[in-house]
């Protein structure tokens, strides 16, 4: 957008697009709002196995929501340093934070490999369809979140992502942000708090 | 950079570098004793709710510096705030709905 076009006069004096994308994200809310209410609905009524009790790996699934929040500290780091103009920073901080996205996207994707071989496909029972449906829900947006900073890195190499560039990266932020929220909500009510064994056992 | 977003980012200059590394430690103090939890069979009985406390402090926090909803303007809380409720209405209702509870 060019600056003339930034510049422009709002009615509120907020930027449109930081607006429109805080909208977006109170949208988001309601669709993971929806999606993990119908996991928790379902996750106790399947008839068959295997369920949370069963199948869920603790540890590896902690690592993953450890990482995420690291992955978040270097999102931040980067908006204060492309604010900053400091170039080199704002590099390794957008790349960090691609990186650890990258590597949460690795392990759910080792997860969701192990739970097949475990006999949980998406149709094999409610916990399955509700559980892949959720969890691959976020990682496609974690998917997109690494292919966004990973186009702001990009520009950044390209010279492109200097201090008037500041609001691009906050929006991006915010959104990588908000998937880390996400998680922190899927992990403890996914993960750690898991409720029923098979229906009637 | 237009005159209403330099302000913007003024108050998101209310957060240092050290307040983000401070958040990034409390976050992962909170996951280790969120999984510490879990392991300990007399947290059974309350677990839930305590989880959910620990939950909710951490998203409370990403979402109020990380997110810089803190420092922001009362129309970012107002938009991001109310379709959460929603959702969290939504969570509720559905649960009472089908008897989970």
């Amino acid at each position: 957008m060019s600056q003339a076009a930034a510049a422009h006069y709002t009615s509120t004096g907020l930027d449109s697009r930081k607006i429109a994308f805080w909208t977006f994200i109170g949208s988001e809310c309601l669709l993971f709002g929806s999606l993990i209410a119908t996991y928790l609905v379902y996750e106790g009524r399947s008839v068959s196995g295997p369920t949370t009790h069963d199948i869920l790996n603790i540890p590896l699934t902690s690592f993953s929501t450890f990482d995420l929040l690291m992955s978040s500290l270097a999102m931040v780091l980067a908006l204060a340093a492309v604010q900053r103009g400091d170039r080199v920073k704002a590099r390794v901080a957008l790349g960090v934070t691609a990186l650890l996205g990258s590597v949460f996207l690795g392990l759910q994707a080792y997860e969701f490999t192990h739970f097949v071989r475990e006999g949980l496909g998406f149709t094999t029972n409610l916990f399955g369809s509700t559980f892949f449906t959720l969890t691959g829900f976020h990682g496609a947006h974690v998917f997109v979140g690494v292919v966004w900073l990973t186009t702001l890195l990009v520009r950044s190499f390209q010279g492109k992502l200097g201090p008037e560039k500041a609001l691009n990266v906050e929006i991006a932020g915010l959104y990588w942000h908000f998937v880390d929220v996400v998680w922190i909500v899927i992990f403890t009510v996914v993960y750690l708090i898991q409720t029923t064994p098979i229906a009637g056992t | 950079m237009s005159e209403h977003s330099t302000a913007e980012h003024t108050h998101a200059a209310h957060a240092t570098t050290m307040t983000y590394l401070v958040v990034a430690a409390i976050l992962t103090v909170i996951t280790v004793v969120e999984v510490g939890v879990f392991y300990m069979p007399a947290m059974k009985p309350v677990l839930a709710p305590v989880l959910l406390v620990l939950s909710s402090t951490k998203f409370a926090l990403v979402v109020g510096f990380y997110m810089h909803l803190r420092y922001d303007h009362n129309l970012f809380r107002a938009v991001f705030a109310l379709p959460l409720l929603i959702a969290a209405a939504v969570i509720v209702g559905l649960l009472f709905l089908f008897r989970v509870f």
